[in-house]
């Protein structure tokens, strides 16, 4: 009698630990078509390994920077940790999750997140924090990120937090229950369409130009993780031209780097040298770069870092040759089906690219 | 803390674990130092309050019970020597050493009250009156004080009245006033129900335990599936009256009456079913109050410990007063007994709905609600006479189904009409949108679809359809008996097929979270 | 008590006054019908009953209430 009640409970206990768990899988929300970068942070764990190079960030990144173009022309392992708005305390967080994994000889830290010293959106917290795995990492950056109306125990239980998608459920939830589509090239998020740049901004005057206490508190803590890891640290700026990137804020990050001994590149001042025209450069008339923006970053960016870090070239490495050959063949397939659909469709259809004016639904 | 918040419900969890491992004679001081505790979370400096109401009221009814006991040791003593006339000295002597106290624990209690609630109220209907402009104090009302002043004062009350004997220790006293599940919104428990379980020694009993989860599940589904979703749509039509007339204010009217009801007696089954946990028995405030078939019957059903409290502390009171009596002999002799009779009665009716009302809130709103409550139960009480002629002529009429049904659509849509005046703004505009119910002549909107335009999607309206359907068939069965009881008798695959199916309710189809805002409790601030 | 009866009964004529002593308990009386019955034996008896003795134990039947209203003539 006694054991059958023990039974029970168990089996009760069971189905309710294991129904909650399928719901909360269900409802968590999947970014297979729409917002794909919601899967950026999550993508890394099976990639981790290997990389001589890591760069963090926002979207300055990840649409930015063809780690395939680093292979290819230079031999240069790489991956993109990047997120979007991603802060900079997330950014520090992740690099310091990243060494977990792996020890790289350059990590590359795009410095655009220096204007947030607060917690922002929720929603792009929860793209951010919920593909880590569990770690302290995680759980600091959970609590550096939250904004007022968070609670921690939603990112033990995203069940807490999507509960509410039970509305708004499609196929992708159904079909992606248990796995998910690849996407990313190490990282990075390829557009190969094309939005010419029609205006430049004209800044607004801020009130007070001075980056936050808090964003030099994480960049110097970058620091020291960096050089108590042996890691090289690069400060980056992507030449994005939306949003605006005053020169008070670019005087502040070259003193940072001068003093720190750092080697800091802002590649809006590098448009000759790296050969970026924002007639055919950018998807999103100028926030990003497209495929074609994105390799000519990397070949400039490549060859600094292979001068002066004197990266290895693992080109010679069968393995790893082996290994890069499959992810470069996939990233040209990709390009392919991107051209195709252009042509097809005017847009990119199934890639998150919009209809062009004049044809929307 | 909210009862909807994590923060509660982790304290709650805490306080549990805690309260079934200490000593079972430390029990009552750790739901003591847990209601402390809860209190100052709302604000540490609020503490002030409830402790000067706290230590007053025990200090005032502690002398009260002395002096009685003194008194009437002396008499016993003496009893052969005293004359009947001075006993009746001694006696009326003792009674209003014992009235002082009373008097000056009532009046500074309900004195904080009464300027914290109140004097924006005051000032408010001053600046009307003589145009002058005074400015508003804007008092911070302390959490539950309608309720813990309230709950004080009856217990004052009774001692004074020699109903029970005043509680000799203040931390036992100071529980009674604070206990946290109650101290936001009621019930106003008396302090002989609450005493008989509040301070025992509570081991381990799986059946309330286990009951005591079950009602707390059922109060967080009614409040958080049903009312915080509806809620959305209540607001929409009563913060833009001006776009939402007619046939709205009727809807309005009847998504009130589901909110409200969800809202309180959801927070009252969490409330109860919390104590039940502790092993504490507090008294029901509600008995499907929607089901009443008139308005006297309403209000014995609504917010019960309530209605009792004013009934016991000020209608009893004010209509057997010795001035009461002497216009109640006077009104039958002018007026003949039919009518005389019910001028007193009238009058303190009027009284206590007055009272009621603005006990409910500092507003002309709450005024009128209260008086036209007052007024439906004259009426009801003045057709009388034409209810029993009719019964008389068709008795077949009267114990139909369908009759009843018509009775109970009756008081609720009454009840619902009157309620109204919680929503609008002030008193003009509310009469004002009610009558364009009749002149509007929009009755389409209930149908075409308007009625989705109002924030909540057609599932939204499909989850709030289901929990009220819910609500009407666990109610349906509450009649014959408790409804948990029912439950433990069935199979357990049903058992626990119903228990899941709560507990996911909320999970899934409870408004919380980002995107939505969990209300505070509708009756927290009366 | 036959005054007492007569109050009650025309109060409610339905009720066997003498006999029911669930008055409270079954909700038969209302408190309009307590006050118009302590008004009444206000008049009929010249006793004025207090808010305190206005407990269920006193109004559950006539009886208990006669027994009331003596007691409270005994201490006059």
């Amino acid at each position: 009698m006694k054991k059958k009640r023990i039974l029970t409970i168990l089996v009760v206990a069971c189905l309710l630990v294991g129904g909650l768990w399928f719901l909360q899988k269900l409802l968590t929300p999947k970014y297979i078509n729409e917002i794909i970068e919601g899967r950026l942070i999550a993508d890394y764990y099976d990639n981790a390994g290997g990389n001589d190079v890591v760069f963090i960030g926002d979207c300055e990144v990840y649409e930015n920077i063809s780690p395939i173009t680093l292979w290819e022309d230079y031999g240069i392992t790489s991956y993109i940790r990047g997120s979007a708005q991603q802060l900079i305390w997330q950014s520090y967080y992740l690099m310091e999750e990243t060494l977990k994994y792996e020890k790289p000889k350059v990590m590359v830290f795009n410095v655009l997140s220096m204007k947030y010293g607060e917690p922002q959106n929720e929603a792009y917290n929860r793209m951010t924090l919920d593909g880590m795995r569990w770690s302290d990492s995680k759980v600091n950056s959970i609590k550096a990120s939250m904004t007022d109306e968070e609670e921690f125990i939603t990112y033990l239980f995203p069940l807490l937090r999507y509960h509410s998608r039970w509305s708004e459920l499609s196929g992708e939830d159904f079909e992606y229950l248990f796995k998910t589509k690849r996407s990313f090239h190490q990282g990075y998020l390829m557009r190969v369409d094309v939005r010419p740049v029609t205006s430049y901004p004209s800044p607004t005057p801020l009130q007070d130009y001075q980056f936050s206490d808090t964003s030099y508190e994480y960049l110097d803590k970058m620091v020291k993780l960096c050089k108590d890891n042996g890691v090289e640290l690069v400060l980056m700026k992507a030449p994005s031209i939306y949003p605006y990137w005053y020169d008070e804020w670019e005087e502040q990050m070259e003193d940072y780097a001068e003093k720190n001994g750092l080697l800091y590149i802002n590649f809006l001042e590098l448009l000759d040298e790296t050969g970026i025209d924002f007639d055919t450069d950018t998807y999103d008339n100028g926030l990003h770069l497209n495929l074609s923006g994105a390799e000519k970053l990397a070949k400039y960016l490549g060859a600094e870092l292979q001068e002066t870090y004197q990266l290895p070239d693992h080109r010679g490495d069968a393995q790893v040759a082996a290994k890069w050959q499959e992810k470069s063949d996939f990233y040209h397939e990709m390009e392919a089906d991107q051209y195709r659909e252009l042509e097809e469709y005017g847009y990119l259809k199934s890639y998150g690219g919009r209809k062009p004016a004049g044809q929307e639904d | 803390m909210l009862f909807t918040s994590y923060t509660f419900i982790a304290f709650l969890a805490a306080m549990f674990v805690l309260y079934y491992l200490v000593p079972k004679k430390f029990q009552w001081m750790l739901l003591l130092a847990g209601s402390y505790l809860f209190y100052a979370w709302a604000g540490i400096h609020f503490l002030a309050y409830i402790l000067v109401t706290t230590v007053t009221t025990w200090y005032a009814a502690k002398r009260m019970t002395v002096l009685q006991t003194e008194q009437s040791a002396y008499l016993k003593a003496h009893k052969a020597e005293l004359s009947r006339e001075e006993k009746k000295a001694l006696k009326a002597a003792g009674k209003k050493k014992t009235r002082h106290w009373m008097l000056f624990c009532l009046l500074l209690n309900l004195g904080i009250l009464a300027v914290l609630k109140y004097t924006d109220f005051f000032i408010s209907n001053i600046n009307g009156i003589f145009d002058t402009d005074i400015a508003f104090m804007r008092f911070a009302l302390p959490m539950g004080i309608s309720f813990y002043t309230f709950q004080s004062m009856g217990y004052l009350l009774d001692v004074y009245r020699g109903k029970y004997a005043a509680q000799d220790s203040l931390g036992r006293f100071a529980l009674f006033v604070s206990f946290f599940p109650q101290v936001i919104q009621g019930p106003i428990s008396r302090y002989d129900d609450m005493a008989k379980t509040l301070y025992d020694e509570h081991p381990y009993d799986h059946h309330n335990i286990s009951f005591g989860i079950q009602r707390i599940c059922w109060g967080f589904f009614k409040k958080m599936v049903v009312a915080d979703r509806i809620l959305v749509a209540v607001n929409e039509l009563i913060k833009n009256p001006a776009d939402y007339t007619g046939a709205y204010v009727l809807a309005a009217m009847f998504f009130y009456a589901i909110e409200l009801y969800a809202d309180f007696t959801g927070g009252i089954d969490i409330t109860i079913g919390i104590a039940q946990v502790f092993g504490v028995h507090l008294v029901e405030n509600f008995e499907r109050p929607f089901f009443s078939k008139n308005t006297a019957e309403y209000w014995r059903r609504w917010h019960i410990t309530m209605g009792t409290w004013f009934r016991d502390y000020i209608f009893y009171p004010i209509s057997v007063c010795q001035p009461m009596l002497k216009l109640s002999k006077a009104s039958r002799e002018k007026l003949g007994q039919a009518l005389g009779k019910r001028v007193p009665v009238y009058l303190s009716t009027s009284i206590v709905w007055f009272v009621t009302g603005l006990w409910h809130g500092a507003s002309w709103n709450f005024i009128v609600w209260g008086m036209l409550n007052c007024l439906v139960l004259i009426v009801s009480q003045e057709f009388e006479p034409f209810y029993a002629w009719f019964h008389k002529k068709f008795p077949k009429v009267g114990r139909t189904f369908w009759y009843r049904l018509f009775q109970v659509a009756r008081t609720f849509c009454l009840m619902s009409a009157i309620r109204i005046l919680d929503c609008y703004r002030d008193v003009p505009l509310t009469f004002h949108q009610v009558g364009t119910i009749f002149t509007e002549g929009n009755w389409n909107v209930l149908v075409n679809g308007s009625l989705l335009e109002l924030g909540l999607s057609a599932a939204d309206w499909g989850v709030i359809l289901a929990g009220v359907l819910a609500m009407l068939i666990v109610s349906l069965i509450g009649r014959s008996g408790s409804v948990r009881e029912k439950l433990s008798k069935q199979p357990m695959a049903l058992r626990y097929g119903v228990y899941a199916a709560l507990f996911l309710g909320v999970l899934i189809f409870g408004a919380y979270g980002i995107g939505f805002d969990a209300s505070q409790f509708i009756y927290n601030q009366f | 008590m036959e005054a007492l009866l007569n109050i009650l009964k025309e109060l409610h004529p339905e009720v066997d006054f003498e006999t029911c002593d669930t008055l409270i308990d079954d909700k038969i009386l209302d408190s309009f019908d307590i006050i118009s019955i302590i008004t009444s034996v206000n008049t009929e008896y010249d006793v004025a009953i207090p808010a305190e003795e206005i407990i269920p134990e006193n109004f559950n039947s006539a009886e208990a209430l006669y027994d009331l209203i003596e007691r409270l003539q005994d201490e006059d």
